[in-house]
């Protein structure tokens, strides 16, 4: 036990936790995370585990669904739409736009339930909500790695056969690590944000599933910026996703409009966004519980 | 003694209904007081908690949209103290354990704890029915706080307690019901808080099994460790706990280390509150009063319940049956009228007396009150609680060396023989 055992010397205001109605804004308890970080391990095992127990293909199956979905954005964006895909193989492409977009996507519908598909779970045991969908967001990352290694080989596999890709291989080693803490940052986020917002008016919920999917295309996923008209462009360039989704395609694959202050504009946001979700899901955690 | 929980003016309120526009109207107007520094206007208006309370009963003309589970409560809890809260349903005792929990937070007032407090409000929180008892074993000692490397260590005297060492790399949903429980409790029992906080609920399972929570509740507090424990069994609160904590109506009544005397006191404040005479079955007949003779009955005496009936029109009375509880709240026997008044049957208006009498009780000595289902035509009604009597033994109660929880439910004669 990391709590240490009060000693009779010790005075009676030496309290180890108070429990107060009102608490300060930023009273975050994020010492607590730290105590419980055998739980977020367990968290992220459970997760990453149960989904394919009893499956024969097992963890396979984390490849075969990108692939999949690529196949399907290759013959309809690329096949039927004749979208641009700035001179790449379309495959690749989709493949370097929804890895990161998937990673973010989830993130944010997986943690935006987390009171709601927690609630009973919640109801009977403290420990600090917040691990809860942080777990989320590293399992995911799992997931995500699985995708990730998909694009690498298969930008491995067409820079064998010759084609003209130029990768920013620095930009991959550094810049990856970076931009995959600013998707997890972005969609945990707005996912602890609509989760907090709502436990009391469901309304939100129903948004969120296909405002997901809708805010995919407001995001140079299926299409690189560089297609998009001059005057839709600031509005597209609003949108945290943007910078980032560029900026991965810019270094993997060489193309696309890479910007820093696109890029840190995403940050700021990530940020932002970050902070204020965690202040919003720690004042509702508390007593969420009674309006759920 | 320093004390390890200090609980001072604590208070829940609880909206009532269900969540929609009006609520939202209630959330913007208390922000509208909050932002101008004034208090919440809801608070004021809620009332005592009464789950019976219908619209319209005593002056009451619309039910309040607020309630106080808990108002006021004060109280603290000593180390090495095994404190029992008892009350009756809607006494706040699940609130208390809530907030003491940290599963919800008061509207007022504060806690303050030394110590590491683990809560067992539910056995298996969190088990994953598609992992392996193992697996699970880890999951569920993580959510209750415990560390990694502390289950590792504790993980073969776990398997043990529970005894599914076979199935241990079985996924839990192949489990029977009862590995499952046994499994869940080995990990709760073998956390190792300084203050344990325990729900009766995690009493229920087989005898055998409640035996071993009981036992290794005495074993925890035994080792100077601090229990709270919530219970409706007055047997196993007689048994385990040093002091009581009585609650009614989200107050303390009191705290006292009277144990004998707060639970008689409980089992006092169980009855008087529902016994207004006359009692209305229906529109249609009324009960206006009950006699119960005598009170204090010997064993081997026969003892007596009375009604008198008002039937304020025709009534055909189909069911008639005092019930018998005992006073942990079990139920001993039903005492089915039909046959015997021939019913069903039609009243005709008028006051009628009915007379039930059991010529001896083969019961343990104790106290024992009687509850009433009727039914008629066009409605039923049953009652928990009409009137008592004390059952006592003829060598007297003092005299049986066992504990009450520990003599079963009936008195029977034996013969014991050395062959």
């Amino acid at each position: 036990m990391t709590q240490t055992v009060p000693t009779s010397a010790e005075k009676n205001e030496d309290w180890d936790l108070e429990i107060n109605a009102r608490s300060g804004w930023l009273d975050l308890h994020l010492k607590d995370i730290w105590r419980y970080r055998d739980l977020l391990r367990m968290f992220v095992w459970r997760d990453f585990v149960a989904v394919y127990k009893q499956t024969i293909l097992g963890p396979i199956w984390f490849f075969i669904q990108p692939l999949l979905t690529t196949a399907t954005f290759t013959i309809i964006f690329s096949g039927v739409a004749k979208l641009s895909t700035d001179g790449l193989p379309p495959l690749l492409f989709y493949l370097a736009g929804t890895a990161p977009w998937n990673y973010f996507a989830t993130c944010l519908t997986k943690t935006s339930t987390t009171f709601k598909d927690n609630a009973s779970l919640f109801g009977k045991v403290y420990f600090p909500r917040l691990i809860t969908p942080l777990s989320v967001v590293i399992s995911t990352l799992m997931q995500f790695l699985i995708q990730f290694l998909t694009l690498g080989i298969a930008l491995i596999w067409f820079l064998w056969c010759g084609y003209d890709i130029h990768p920013d291989w620095t930009g991959v080693i550094l810049g990856t690590p970076a931009l995959i803490m600013l998707l997890g940052g972005l969609g945990l986020g707005f996912g602890i944000i609509i989760s907090s917002l709502t436990t009391k008016y469901r309304d939100l919920a129903f948004l969120i599933t296909f405002g997901v999917q809708l805010a995919m295309y407001a995001t140079p996923v299926v299409y690189p910026l560089s297609t998009v008209p001059e005057k839709y462009r600031p509005w597209l360039e609003l949108n945290p996703m943007t910078g980032i989704i560029e900026a991965f395609r810019a270094i993997f694959l060489g193309v696309g409009s890479f910007s820093w202050s696109l890029l840190s504009y995403s940050a700021s946001v990530t940020l932002v966004v970050l902070v204020l979700g965690v202040i919003v899901f720690n004042r509702v955690e508390k007593t969420f519980m009674d309006t759920v | 003694m320093s004390s390890v929980i200090e609980v001072e003016d604590l208070s829940k309120l609880y909206r009532l209904g269900e969540v929609g526009t009006g609520t939202l109207q209630h959330d913007i107007n208390r922000w509208w007081h909050r932002v101008r520094g004034k208090e919440d206007p809801y608070a004021k208006v809620g009332r005592v908690n009464d789950r019976t309370l219908k619209s319209g009963d005593g002056g009451v003309k619309a039910l309040p949209d607020y309630v106080w589970a808990l108002k006021d409560v004060n109280f603290k809890v000593n180390q090495g103290e095994v404190l029992g809260i008892i009350g009756r349903n809607g006494a706040g005792k699940s609130t208390l354990l809530k907030l003491l929990s940290r599963v919800t937070s008061p509207t007022t007032g504060s806690i303050k704890v030394k110590g590491r407090i683990a809560s067992l409000l539910e056995v298996g929180t969190g088990f994953h029915p598609e992992l392996s008892g193992r697996e699970n074993i880890y999951l569920n000692g993580a959510i209750l706080g415990m560390h990694r490397h502390e289950i590792t260590s504790k993980l073969d005297e776990i398997v043990d307690f529970s005894g599914c060492a076979a199935y241990l790399d079985t996924p839990v949903k192949r489990y029977s019901s009862g590995m499952y429980v046994r499994l869940a409790f080995g990990v709760a029992a073998h956390l190792d808080p300084e203050i344990l906080i325990v729900d009766e609920v995690l009493a229920v399972g087989d005898a055998e099994f409640q035996k071993r929570c009981l036992s290794r509740m005495d074993k925890v507090s035994k080792q100077g460790k601090t229990v709270i424990f919530v219970s409706h069994n007055m047997g196993s609160v007689q048994s385990l706990c040093t002091s009581i904590l009585r609650m009614s109506s989200g107050h303390v009544s009191v705290k006292s280390q009277n144990i004998e005397k707060e639970i008689s006191a409980y089992l006092n404040d169980c009855k008087v509150k529902n016994l207004v005479l006359p009692i209305s079955l229906d529109h249609t007949s009324q009960i206006n009063e009950i006699e119960i003779g005598p009170t204090t009955v010997n064993e081997n005496q026969p003892v007596s319940i009375v009604f008198e009936i008002e039937f304020l029109e025709p009534t055909v009375v189909t069911d008639f049956a005092p019930i018998l509880y005992n006073q942990t709240g079990v139920r001993v026997c039903k005492l089915d009228g039909r046959p015997q008044l021939g019913l069903p049957r039609e009243f005709s208006p008028g006051i009628q007396r009915f007379k039930f009498t059991l010529p001896a009780l083969a019961l343990i000595p104790g106290n024992y009150m009687f509850g009433f289902y009727y039914r008629t035509h066009a409605t039923w009604v049953s009652h928990d609680y009409l009137g008592d009597f004390q059952l006592v033994s003829d060598q007297g109660i003092s005299a049986t060396p066992y504990p009450v929880e520990f003599m079963g439910v009936m008195q029977m004669n034996f013969n014991a023989e050395q062959l």
